[in-house]
């Protein structure tokens, strides 16, 4: 008898939630129930699009060449440089030079002002791809593209827009300025301060762990305009390189994403013109928030990428070069276990990217999606890179190729643009709110 | 054709080699073609200008990916002709189609790979040439074009040097692998090749015949290669020589 009422459900489901419209908007009439017969969920889509619901993995056309243009533009042109710029701990300038040629730069910056004008979605395939060659360049591209060229295409002023849209897409790698030395996962408590001038403002303090700094010329940086109202009183400004008063204080030296620089940056009195002002006074801290919503999937699109390149790096080796006991390696059921498995959990993760990308797009909420995307995908690709050093051996545990770079790049997933207690957090409060009666 | 990164594997048939659910990509020599024709407009170093570049192909629905790749790379527009999955055209059928092309578009000059890498034929060029009564320079690795806006000089390389060879447009020339270094198509140029135009049509439209004419008897995998072994020095390799025979 309970599985009768079982089967009936989907039905009885049906019924209940046509008997009452009132309670639903006006929708489309057309509701997709041939593709999903047995399913007792409500079928939330839009039907107004009429569309039937694609595989999470389907790509548009511009996405999939831009993953197959990104693809052999990593393997070709990134590839080779990847232990050098590791060891050297410094990006080569020429890679730099090409992700600009290459419009890598300035992935979603409208055609007027010299980007590709793609989606963002097409942003998060190539940073993906760029991962599973070398993280680092990734982030460098991530940060630019997801953090400091949408900050301007959001709350820029024409004239911020005019000026660094076109420079940013050909030429200027950017930089996003929040974390301080007292601040970082308390990222609003921070103490870089602002005070009107004669001229337009004046920047005091210091930033701290800052992505991209050697390279970039152009620094979006928060500060606070009135401590008394706490974090109402954040601003974001942008500040150029060249400004008297701003220096790189230090480079740090990092267990991983080496290749990528990390600094400590000061403001001593740095005076910046009107203009440079982004947005609205005391909105900084909403800025930061939404920036830093969307750059997750960023960041957990690398995480993915690396995992994949580890992945395919490691099962290669064991599937074709190394034997052991006459077989090759990869053929014990121990080894073909873990690797079903890590790939099981690498397909996951990049379900819950290209959902919460494919969320973002459709305008809409996507907070959660986000948060659990870079938390699962960061903690797949610590596991993946480790493991595949595993099956490696000697060869995954030696510094030539890949593998044990990758284990040590993937460590900064888990840590930056929100650590894994953050995105806990973040996730646990919504599901709090969603069920708290 | 296959992507050059995979291990090609023969079909259970025996009669060819699997294309099904295997990553394809533009042939290397193909895209050095259209890298060079991008090239000529873009270093006007042939004196008339070049008004209209035209990509081309003939195969199954799926090559619309190559020319949008084409296109990116600065193709203005494109011609397909459709065929269904798993019919090949042989060089011949592969030529009489671009004949076909070259009269209805008043095409003047032919750049294509010397050859394909799947089966290596390296005989469309050449077939073109012959059908069209024009002149030929195959392998290519440097085109450069006379004052006069005729002229047409290409160097091949050749065992112990550069040969040179003279002919006068209308031509056709096939590409070697160091004509030049194909670009990758930037994020911008994938976008504009969204508008650009791809023109589908059949063989049948061009009234040319691409039937058979060859006959594929077998395809067999070559032998799994035997592991060598390594000598200490010259002495060691004369005596494994030795005992082989072979001296």
């Amino acid at each position: 008898m309970a599985s009768i009422l079982k089967a009936l459900r989907p039905v009885a489901q049906r019924i209940t939630s046509t008997a009452r419209p009132a309670l639903r908007p006006a929708r489309a009439t057309r509701v997709y129930q041939h593709a999903r017969p047995l399913s007792s969920t409500p079928c939330r889509r839009d039907d107004s699009a009429d569309i039937p619901p694609t595989p999470i993995t389907h790509r548009s056309e511009t996405e999939s060449m831009m993953a197959e243009a990104v693809s052999k533009f990593a393997n070709d042109v990134i590839a080779p440089k990847v232990r050098e710029m590791d060891e050297k701990e410094s990006m080569d300038p020429a890679i730099v030079e090409q992700l600009f040629e290459q419009g890598l730069m300035g992935v979603e910056i409208p055609e007027e002002y010299g980007g590709a004008g793609m989606n963002f979605t097409s942003a998060i395939v190539g940073i993906e791809e760029l991962a599973r060659v070398d993280p680092s360049v990734s982030v460098m591209v991530d940060v630019h593209n997801t953090l400091v060229n949408t900050a301007i295409l959001k709350h820029g002023s024409n004239w911020l827009k005019k000026k660094w849209l076109p420079r940013l897409a050909t030429n200027t790698v950017g930089s996003f300025c929040l974390s301080e030395p007292i601040s970082g996962s308390d990222a609003f408590a921070l103490a870089t301060k602002a005070t009107k001038s004669d001229s337009g403002y004046r920047i005091s303090g210091s930033k701290m762990w800052i992505t991209n700094s050697m390279e970039a010329e152009f620094f979006i940086v928060f500060a606070n305009m009135d401590p008394g109202k706490g974090y109402k009183g954040i601003t974001a400004f942008i500040v150029e390189k060249g400004m008297k008063g701003f220096s790189i204080a230090k480079k740090e030296k990092k267990l991983g994403i080496k290749a990528s620089s990390t600094c400590v940056l000061n403001f001593d009195d740095v005076e910046i013109p009107l203009e440079n002002l982004l947005g609205e006074e005391g909105q900084g801290y909403k800025y930061a928030i939404s920036l830093l919503n969307e750059g997750r999937i960023g960041i957990a699109a690398q995480m993915t990428g690396l995992a994949l390149g580890a992945f395919e790096n490691a099962a290669k080796y064991v599937w074709n070069d190394r034997k052991q006991f006459g077989q090759l390696v990869g053929d014990f059921q121990g080894m073909q276990h873990q690797i079903a498995q890590s790939y099981t959990e690498i397909a996951a993760a990049r379900a819950l990217v290209y959902n919460a990308a494919r969320k973002k797009e459709a305008g809409e909420d996507f907070v959660r999606d986000a948060a659990m995307a870079k938390l699962y995908a960061s903690q797949v690709a610590g596991r993946v890179s480790g493991l595949a050093i595993e099956w490696m051996g000697g060869m995954g545990f030696v510094r030539e190729g890949i593998a044990e770079k990758m284990w040590r790049d993937s460590k900064i997933g888990a840590i930056y643009e929100g650590t894994s207690n953050i995105q806990l957090t973040t996730i646990a409060k919504l599901l709090k709110a969603q069920y708290t009666s | 054709m296959l992507n050059p990164q995979v291990k090609p594997r023969v079909n259970k048939a025996q009669t060819a080699v699997e294309t099904a659910g295997v990553k394809h990509s533009m042939n290397p020599f193909d895209e050095l073609s259209i890298e060079e024709s991008v090239r000529i407009r873009e270093k006007k170093s042939y004196p008339n200008g070049v008004t209209d570049i035209v990509a081309f192909t003939a195969g199954p629905p799926k090559s619309a990916d190559i020319l949008r790749t084409a296109m990116a790379m600065g193709a203005d527009r494109s011609i397909h002709v459709e065929t269904k999955d798993g019919d090949e055209i042989e060089p011949l059928g592969v030529a009489k189609l671009l004949k076909a092309i070259v009269d209805k578009e008043k095409i003047n000059l032919v750049v294509l790979g010397k050859q394909s890498i799947d089966d290596d034929s390296g005989q469309t060029g050449q077939m073109l040439a012959g059908l069209l009564g024009w002149p030929q320079a195959t392998q290519a690795s440097k085109i450069s074009f006379e004052g006069d806006g005729k002229g047409v000089v290409v160097e091949k390389e050749v065992d112990g040097g550069i040969e040179t060879v003279k002919g006068c447009l209308p031509m056709v020339v096939t590409a070697d692998l160091r004509l030049n270094e194909p670009r990758y198509a930037s994020l911008p140029n994938i976008m504009k090749a969204k508008k650009k135009k791809t023109e589908k049509i059949s063989a049948a439209d061009l009234g040319v015949d691409v039937g058979r004419r060859l006959k594929t008897v077998k395809v067999i995998e070559p032998p799994p290669r035997q592991g060598g072994g390594k000598v200490e020095d010259i002495d060691g390799m004369i005596s494994k020589l030795k005992e082989l025979g072979a001296i």
